[in-house]
């Protein structure tokens, strides 16, 4: 029998007082594309970052190629033959893709003649694998799935032939997924192997041979692809029965809520972001937005939230709102009913360092309940932000955790706790399940639905088409600052989806992933 | 003023550039490298105390320069402690250092020569002499371009030399070799460099080290190129506002040049004039020797126009929370 390409056995890291791993083993065979999926801070990342000799595990033993191993760094990682690409890239960004490529690989100490020949052989392997890119572009300019190609390539340059993926189509369109999924299919013939982390389960029933299934830092269970089901995956995950729909009642809408006109949104830079946007949305209905992130979708949120100034006119419940003035504060939208989830919970719906309780309470902190003369109350602001932390069922109920010490889940039911108890008339959202894994959705998905059928308007901005097809009541596409079209959900797909949001309007005709390629790029989308 | 005024006015703008040239270029690498660092203006202070003192006491220049740069090189390697294997604050340990090198200068000056906290005077071999440059005797009667050549290029010690020459020698290193390419990564993305298989703590103590190389060679050229002994607080801001233009350079060497040229030029005009008689009106003499600092704090405070100081700047390498 031919040995494993990895094995680990009895893995073990701890963060302070996190486990993020306990006494892991797992078998990888060689030209197998290997799953794994778990809750978030399941420690999938960790364990993959311990093989790539990004961390130092405190206990455990690697095997590659059933030879006993050290991995110290990432150095010896990539001369044991195993190439990563993390969640969060790692591209210098001002350096061309030829630079990023050779970076740590160089040939002598001089550029010159490393950055000639690292070009011809890029160039070979863009057209080996399909993976074409300029080599001269620079990583600023790319858009995220040409990144992620500059990834594979670096592992597939330093002759990986072992490559993990840290839920690589997080941030991918459909199409551009498809591509990534015939690249792994073509890698694992030629007799690679191919670790493949994601919350997806689709994604696993297609490309993987075995799913390992991480709980708590533990791996509970390895089983071959083909003897399981998406139903029990989940359950494996999450340790319950999962719904892995979105159950929901025809909309009833009515009157409506947030009227945008016209509305326009020049970025620092001079950049317009956003060229004349109208959009509806009525009372008991969830109006979804989907497109390539950078296209404005970010811009639209930021502007409704009072984040950002703009022009044109927007109204909600008839109501004219200020969008340059004094007026124009988030503070001020707030009072006027709209809640906001921001994209980013990290850097805009959160205080990392600030504790739990005090994160559900803000914005709510000025309510006359709240004061005790010209004193806080903080007593009684911790006790309602407990009781929204047990009714969101944040994990662990402890409000007296720092926002940084919760799962990326769990921080965004922080955010949702505290959006969502305001009762708001209107509730902007962005990206609400971005890298949460399935049971955190199910949940998020049921308080959004809730909130609109008590009748209120939700604006849904989302990359996610899964997540707009099954939650929205009506689908906006946008691309490059347009409204590119408007669609009910029941009368799309994810085809038709994925190439508005490539600005190709005549979507009955078939379009090849190069001219999608070139229609984003021509519109600078995906950029940023 | 006449030509020949023009030409002194340049070539003292060359001689005062150059400590600023040598400390700006030593911020460069460490700044590039992602290490932040205020403590250049007491790194030259401690290399113009002890190539001065060692000068001083052996009677060579070259004792002097070797002991002024061993100095700043320990201060350097303080810094790196503290900001790249401790991961300190980079600001706090560059406050210290140049605390640290103000009073230690004073007091072991004290110590050793008791002269008031200064060295004695150098002369002969504990200084820096002057070098000719090939020809320059026979073309100072060229018209124009010979007094140019002949006063303000030719005739200064060997440390100006070098530090024109560390110019293209570093835009060379920074961006032709395979060490410049990963200090430049390391300054923008550990992250990167360190899952590329290259060593962060090692790159990034090898820049500080050439930092403190560079402000060595700065400090020795004050004190006994410039200036003949070693006087408190010589430096006078130098490391400050060679801060200054390497934000105006935009960290890049070429530009630093232009910059330090600048500053220099400022200061020899400070220098040269009492006060500035602009027909209208006159300009004090405060006013004058105030310009340098004035026209740092203007340049600062918006004509730089969009400078990015290198992304991961600042911030200690930390992976695990
Ligand atoms: N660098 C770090 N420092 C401290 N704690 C960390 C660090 N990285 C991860 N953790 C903690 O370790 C646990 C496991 O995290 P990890 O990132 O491996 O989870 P994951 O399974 O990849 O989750 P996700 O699906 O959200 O990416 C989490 O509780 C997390 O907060
Ligand atoms: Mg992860």
């Amino acid at each position: 029998m031919t040995a494993p390409a990895i094995e680990l056995k009895g893995i073990s890291k701890a963060f302070g007082p996190v486990q993020a791993n306990k006494d892991i083993a797992i078998r990888v065979m060689p030209g197998t594309i290997h799953g794994i999926i778990g809750e978030n801070g399941a420690g999938k990342s960790t364990l993959m970052s311990i093989l790539y000799g990004f961390y130092k595990a405190d206990k455990g033993e690697i095997f590659i190629r059933g030879q006993k191993t050290e991995i110290p760094d990432s150095q010896a990682a990539i001369a044991a033959g195993i190439g990563m690409v993390f969640q969060h890239f790692k591209l210098v960004q001002n350096f061309t893709v030829l630079e990023n490529i050779v970076l740590g690989a160089e040939e002598g100490a001089f550029l010159k003649t490393s950055l000639g020949k690292a070009r011809k052989l890029l160039k070979e392997l863009s057209e080996e694998y399909e993976l074409h890119v300029d080599p001269d572009a620079k990583i600023e300019d790319l858009g995220v799935g040409m990144q992620q190609r500059v990834e594979i390539l670096k592992a597939l340059y330093r002759r990986a032939d072992i490559l993990i993926l840290d839920e690589p189509t997080g941030v991918l369109t459909p199409a551009e997924a498809d591509h990534l999924f015939r690249i792994l299919e073509g890698l694992k013939r030629e007799g690679k192997t191919i670790i493949l982390i994601t919350h997806k389960l689709r994604e696993i029933m297609e490309t993987t041979d075995t799913v390992s299934v991480m709980r708590r830092g533990e791996m509970t269970a390895t089983v071959k692809t083909s003897e399981t089901s998406p139903q029990e995956l989940a359950e494996l995950m999450v340790g319950r029965e999962v719904l892995l729909r979105v159950e929901k009642k025809p909309a009833t809408p009515g009157d409506v809520v947030l009227e945008v006109e016209n509305l326009k949104v020049v970025d620092g830079s001079g950049v317009e972001r956003l060229r004349g946007i109208s959009l509806k949305v009525r009372a008991g209905e969830i109006l979804g937005i989907c497109g390539v992130a950078g296209n404005g979708q970010s811009e639209l949120l930021e502007v409704l939230g009072g984040m950002r100034v703009g022009t044109g006119k927007v109204t909600v419940n008839g109501q004219q709102i200020d969008l340059t003035g004094t007026k124009s504060d988030a503070r001020t939208r707030r009072k006027r009913g709209i809640a906001h989830v921001p994209e980013d919970r990290q850097t805009e719906g959160l205080i990392m360092d600030f504790f739990a309780w005090e994160n559900v309470g803000f914005g709510y902190h000025d309510d006359p309940r709240y004061q005790n003369g010209l004193m806080m109350d903080n007593n009684a602001l911790r006790e309602d932000a407990e009781a929204k932390i047990k009714k969101f069922d944040v994990r662990p109920a402890n409000c007296w955790l720092t926002a940084k010490n919760f799962s990326g889940g769990n921080q965004q039911k922080l955010v949702i706790a505290r959006e969502l108890e305001r009762n708001p008339d209107l509730l902007l959202v962005g990206q609400p399940t971005r890298g949460v894994d399935i049971g955190a959705i199910e949940f998020i998905h049921e308080q959004i639905v809730a909130l609109r059928d008590a009748g209120k308007a939700v604006l849904l901005v989302s990359v996610e088409l899964d997540e707009i097809l099954s939650l929205s009541d009506r689908i906006a596409v946008i691309f490059d600052g347009r409204i590119m079209g408007e669609r009910l959900p029941s009368e799309t797909d994810e085809r038709e989806l994925g190439l508005m949001m490539a600005g190709i309007t005549d979507t009955d005709k078939d379009h090849s992933v190069k001219d999608i390629e070139a229609n984003l790029a021509k519109a600078g989308g995906g950029s940023r | 003023m006449n030509y020949l005024d023009l030409v002194q006015i340049l070539d003292s703008t060359i001689r005062l550039s150059t400590p600023l040239l040598f400390a700006c270029l030593a911020g460069l690498f460490s700044e590039r490298s992602g290490v932040f660092d205020i403590g250049l203006e007491g790194k030259i202070l401690i290399s113009a105390f002890f190539s001065a003192a060692v000068a001083a006491l052996t009677g060579s220049v070259w004792l002097g320069l070797g002991a002024g740069i061993a100095a700043s090189v320990v201060f350097a390697l303080i810094h790196g402690l503290a900001s790249i294997t401790f991961r300190g604050d980079q600001l706090i340990s560059g406050v210290a250092i140049n605390f640290l090198a103000a009073g230690m200068t004073v007091l072991i000056a004290q110590d050793w020569f008791a002269q008031g906290g200064r060295t004695p005077q150098l002369s002969g071999s504990a200084r820096f002499s002057s070098i000719d440059l090939p020809f320059a005797d026979a073309l100072r009667d060229v018209p124009l371009l010979g007094p140019l050549y002949a006063e303000a290029l030719s005739g200064h010690t060997i440390l100006v030399y070098a530090g024109l020459l560390a110019v293209p020698l570093t835009w060379y290193v920074l961006f032709r070799t395979r060490f410049g390419l990963r200090l430049r990564a390391v300054g923008e993305n550990p992250g990167a460099v360190d899952t590329a298989g290259v060593s962060v703590v090692r790159l990034r103590y090898a820049a500080v080290l050439i930092c403190g190389v560079l402000c060595g060679m700065a400090g020795s050229y004050l004190a006994t190129g410039l200036a003949a002994s070693f006087t408190q607080n010589m430096s006078a801001g130098r490391g400050f506002i060679a801060l200054a233009a390497l934000i105006f350079a935009k960290w890049r060497p070429w530009y630093a040049l232009g910059a330090c040229l600048l500053f220099g030029l400022l200061q020899a005009i400070s220098n040269r004039y009492s006060s500035i008689d602009l027909v209208v009106i006159e300009i004090p003499n405060a006013f004058v020797l105030a310009l340098p600092y004035i026209l740092t704090v203007v340049i600062l405070a918006g004509f730089v126009g969009k400078a990015t100081p290198p992304r991961a700047g600042g911030e200690p390498y930390v992976k695990e929370r």
